[in-house]
C-alpha cells in the first residue's frame, strides 16, 4: 500500500522499458486500415502513453520486466511471432500485470482525436456540450403499477 | 488556542452539511473542520477529453491510489471489498452517483420481523419529514408512486430512463418484477440555482455541471450564507474530555501542519464510518482507556459495506453508452425476506448504463472478450456503447467481527494513526450475492443480451461505510443513543453512516442525511436540556 509521504513524482521509463512497452503496446492494439485507426504505437499515442502512466509507474516497470523475463531478457530480440506467443503467455501467467499495461495503453489510445472519430465519438470532451439522452417510454411502468404495492408492513 | 465555539461538527461530507446547514438557525457559533479543501469544478475529468485516465488518478475513488495531501491511507489489505471515499467539502457525494433510495419501512424492525440483527430505535414514519426535508434541499429528482415504497412527492422529473431503461424494464416486465426509475440526486431541471443534468456521465468523478447534489453545492452554500465557517485542510485527530467526562474540545493540524486545539461546546462526528471511529479509538485517554464513547466496546465494530454483485450484457442495439448519468432505473424485487430463499432479508438492484471507450477496453481485455491483435477493432465495436446491466446492493447484516481498528504501523501526513479494516462475508450475504448473480443473469437474458460478465463481491465497491458507533436505547448494546448523543459524553453527538444499526439493501446517504436532520432537530428542541 502506498501512503502520501511515498508518493514521489513518477520516475521516467529507463530505455529498455520504453521499447519494451512500444513493443507490446503495438501487439496489443495494431493499426487497422480497415478501420483507418493508427496503433497503439503510433507516436503520438505512444507519446501519450509514456507521459501519461502515473500512479502505475511502479507496477508498470514490474510488469515490463516480466514481459522481458518470458523473452529471454529482451522482447525485441524475437522475432514478431515469437513476440506474440510470448506476450500470450504473459497474459495467461500474469493477468494482473498485463491488466496494468492495458489499462495504461488503453487510457491513452482511447483519447486519440483520430480513434475517437473511427469509433464514432465527437473528439471533445464532455463539459460543457454534454450529450442527448432520450427520456424513455414511461407508459412501460403500466405492469409495475398495475401489480399493486410489493413493501412491507413495518408495524 | 483558538476562540471557543459553540458546535464544532468535524467533516464536512453528507451528514456534516446536512447538520451545520439545519443548526444554523439557532445562531450558535458554528464551526465545521474538514481535512480537505473545497473541490474546484472546473478541474473534473469531465472538463478534458483524458476523462477516464483522471478518473484513475487524481479522481480515483481508492484513497490509497489518490493518495493525496487530503487523503488518509486506509489499511483494507484483509478485506475483499476494498474502501472508496472522497476527502474534501461535499465528502463522498462529489463522487458518489447519487442514486437515491430511502431505506424501507422493514428495515427499520429485523429483527421484530426477521429474526436477525438489532431494530433501530426510530421507525420509518419519525425520518419521513426529514426525508423530505432532505430531498428538497439536496433536489432529488423522481417519478411518484413507486409500488415499492409509502407514497413520497418527487421534487423533480425523473432523470432520462434512455434507450438502457426501456430494454432493461421491457425485460422486467416479461419476467413479471418490480422496476421503476431510480430517485436521483440530480436536478433534471434549473434547481436552486443550480444548472439541470446535461448527462455528462460522470458523475463518479464530480459533476461539472453542478447538477448533482454534492453537498459542496447543496447544502454548505446556504449553511455559509447563515454564517456557517468551514475551515478546510484541517485534519482532526482528537477529542479532549475534561473531569466530567464532557467533551472540551478537539485537537487538529492546520494547513501548515501546526497542531491546533478548538474549544466547542458539543462535538458532532461526521467522518463517516471509517473516519469516526478512527477519530473515537485515538482519543483513548486515561479516562477512556478503550477510546472515546466506549463503554460498550463497540466503536469500530459492526462495519457494513453493502457487499455488490455486477452483472452486466452485451446487446445487438446501440444504448446510451456513456451519455447520462450511470444510474438509471432500480428494481427492489428481491428487496423483503422471502422465507422460500436460503438466506435473510435482501438486496435491491442498480441498474447500469454503459462505460467509456478505455473502460470499454479495459474490461472487455479483463474478461476475455476483447482480444490483443488483430482482432481488437471488430471485438472493441461489438462491445463499445452496446453494454448495460446492474449492480445488486445487498444487505450486510452487523457482525462485530468485521471492524475498523487503529492499525499499528501505517500512519497519515499528520502522523496520525490509519484505520485497518477486517472484514469477511458472511454466508448470508455470499447466498445473496449468488441469488443476485443469477436472477441478474436471468433478466439480461430476458432482455436479449449476449456476452454476459458477472463478478461478485465487486472489489473496489467499498463506498457505503456503515455501522461502526451504531444508534441504540440501550448502553451497553449501541454507542450512541436514539437520538444521536453519545451514551458516554453526553456532548458529543454522531450524525455520520456509523450510526446506523444494519445497512438495509439500498444505497445510504439518503438516510444517513435524513437522520442528521433529525439529529439537529432533537438538539435544537432539547437544547435546554441537551446534556441531562
Ligand atoms: C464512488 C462512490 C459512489 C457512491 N455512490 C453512492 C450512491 O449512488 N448513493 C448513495 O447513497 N451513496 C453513494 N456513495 C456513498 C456516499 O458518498 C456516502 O454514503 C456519504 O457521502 C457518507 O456520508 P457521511 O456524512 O457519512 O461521510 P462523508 O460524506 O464521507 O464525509 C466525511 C467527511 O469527513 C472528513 N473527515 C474524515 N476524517 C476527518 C478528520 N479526522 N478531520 C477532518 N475531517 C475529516 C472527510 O474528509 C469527509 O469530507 C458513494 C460513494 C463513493 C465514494
Ligand atoms: S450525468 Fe448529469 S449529474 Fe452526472 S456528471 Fe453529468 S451533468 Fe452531472
Amino acid at each position: 500500500m502506498t501512503t502520501m509521504s511515498d508518493k514521489q513524482p513518477p520516475a521516467p521509463l529507463t530505455d529498455i522499458e520504453r521499447v519494451t512497452l512500444l513493443c507490446v503496446a503495438g501487439h496489443m492494439i495494431p493499426a487497422s486500415v480497415e478501420y483507418g485507426v493508427p496503433g497503439a504505437d503510433d507516436l503520438r499515442i505512444f507519446a501519450d502513453i509514456t507521459r501519461s502512466i502515473d500512479r502505475d509507474r511502479e507496477a508498470l516497470g514490474k510488469a515490463l520486466q516480466v514481459v522481458n523475463d518470458l523473452s529471454d531478457g529482451m522482447i525485441l530480440a524475437l522475432s514478431r511471432a515469437e513476440q506474440a506467443k510470448r506476450l500470450a503467455e504473459f497474459r495467461t501467467r500474469h493477468a494482473d500485470l498485463a491488466g496494468v499495461i492495458e489499462s495504461v495503453v488503453a487510457r491513452c489510445y482511447y483519447r486519440d482525436d483520430r480513434v475517437m472519430a473511427s469509433i464514432g465519438m465527437e473528439a471533445r470532451p464532455a463539459f460543457p456540450k454534454g450529450y442527448k439522452v432520450e427520456q424513455g417510454d414511461l407508459s412501460l411502468l403500466d405492469p409495475v403499477r398495475a401489480r399493486g404495492r410489493i413493501y412491507r408492513d413495518a408495524g | 488556542m483558538n476562540e471557543p465555539v459553540d458546535v464544532l461538527i468535524i467533516g464536512a461530507g453528507a451528514s456534516g452539511a446536512a447538520v451545520a446547514w439545519s443548526l444554523a438557525e439557532t445562531r450558535m457559533r458554528i464551526v465545521c473542520l474538514e481535512q480537505g479543501d473545497w473541490p474546484k469544478s472546473n478541474d473534473f475529468p469531465s472538463t478534458g477529453t483524458d476523462w477516464e485516465a483522471r478518473a484513475l488518478e487524481d479522481y480515483a475513488i481508492s484513497p490509497n491510489r489518490r493518495a493525496l495531501e487530503a487523503d488518509y491511507p486506509v489499511n483494507d489489505d484483509d478485506s475483499p471489498i476494498k474502501i472508496a471515499n472522497y476527502n474534501g467539502v461535499g465528502g463522498g457525494t462529489v463522487f458518489y452517483a447519487a442514486h437515491f433510495p430511502r431505506l424501507h419501512p422493514s428495515d427499520f424492525r429485523v429483527k421484530s420481523l426477521d429474526g436477525v440483527a438489532e431494530d433501530w430505535p426510530l421507525d420509518y414514519g419519525t425520518l419521513e419529514p426529514f426525508y423530505a426535508l432532505n430531498d428538497r434541499m439536496m433536489g432529488v429528482s423522481g417519478l411518484a408512486g413507486d409500488p415499492a415504497y409509502p407514497q413520497k412527492e418527487a421534487v423533480m422529473p425523473p432523470i432520462a430512463m434512455g434507450r438502457t431503461g426501456e430494454v432493461l424494464g421491457t425485460a422486467m416486465n416479461r419476467l413479471g418484477w418490480h422496476w421503476w426509475p431510480s430517485d436521483a440526486a440530480i436536478a433534471t431541471e434549473e434547481y436552486e440555482g443550480r444548472a439541470p443534468c446535461i448527462n455528462l456521465g460522470q458523475c463518479g468523478s464530480g459533476c461539472a455541471q453542478g447538477a448533482k447534489a454534492s453537498t459542496d453545492v447543496t447544502y454548505w452554500p446556504e449553511a455559509i450564507r447563515s454564517r456557517i465557517e468551514v475551515r478546510t485542510k484541517c485534519r482532526v485527530s482528537r477529542i479532549e474530555t475534561n473531569d466530567a467526562d464532557m467533551a472540551t474540545g478537539v485537537h487538529y493540524f492546520d494547513a501548515d501542519g501546526k497542531e491546533v486545539f478548538q474549544p466547542a461546546e458539543i462535538v458532532i462526528m461526521a467522518c463517516n464510518g471509517i473516519g469516526t471511529p478512527r477519530i473515537l479509538l485515538n482519543s483513548a485517554s486515561s479516562r477512556f482507556p478503550d477510546g472515546l464513547a466506549n463503554s460498550s466496546g463497540l466503536v469500530g465494530k459492526n462495519l457494513m459495506l453493502h457487499p455488490y454483485a455486477q452483472i452486466r450484457g452485451h446487446f445487438d442495439e446501440r444504448l446510451d453508452g456513456y451519455r447520462g448519468p450511470p444510474i438509471c432505473v432500480w428494481s427492489m424485487e428481491f428487496y423483503e425476506t422471502d422465507p422460500a430463499r436460503d438466506f435473510l432479508r435482501g438486496y435491491s438492484y442498480q441498474f447500469s448504463r454503459g462505460i467509456g471507450p478505455a473502460r470499454t477496453a479495459i474490461n472487455g481485455f479483463a474478461d476475455g472478450m476483447v482480444p490483443w491483435g488483430e482482432g481488437h477493432h471488430a471485438a472493441f465495436r461489438r462491445l463499445f456503447e452496446r453494454s448495460a446491466g446492474m449492480v445488486s446492493v445487498c444487505e450486510d447484516l452487523p457482525e462485530e467481527t468485521n471492524r475498523v481498528t487503529l492499525d499499528p504501523d501505517l500512519k497519515d501526513g499528520n502522523g496520525i494513526p490509519a484505520p485497518r479494516i477486517t472484514y469477511r462475508l458472511s454466508d448470508n450475504t455470499r447466498k445473496m450475492l449468488e441469488h443476485s448473480v443469477a436472477r441478474g443473469v436471468e433478466i439480461l437474458q430476458a432482455a436479449g443480451a449476449h456476452d454476459i460478465t458477472t463478478k461478485a463481491p465487486v472489489p473496489y465497491a467499498g463506498w457505503h461505510l456503515l455501522g461502526t458507533a451504531r444508534m441504540g436505547r440501550d448502553p451497553e448494546r449501541s454507542v450512541v443513543n436514539e437520538w444521536g448523543r453519545s451514551h458516554d459524553v453526553k456532548n458529543l453527538f454522531i450524525v455520520d453512516g456509523s450510526v446506523f444499526v444494519t445497512s438495509g439493501g439500498v444505497n445510504p446517504t439518503s438516510t444517513i442525511q435524513a437522520v442528521a436532520l433529525y439529529v439537529a432537530d432533537q438538539i435544537k428542541s432539547r437544547i435546554y436540556e441537551l446534556f441531562d
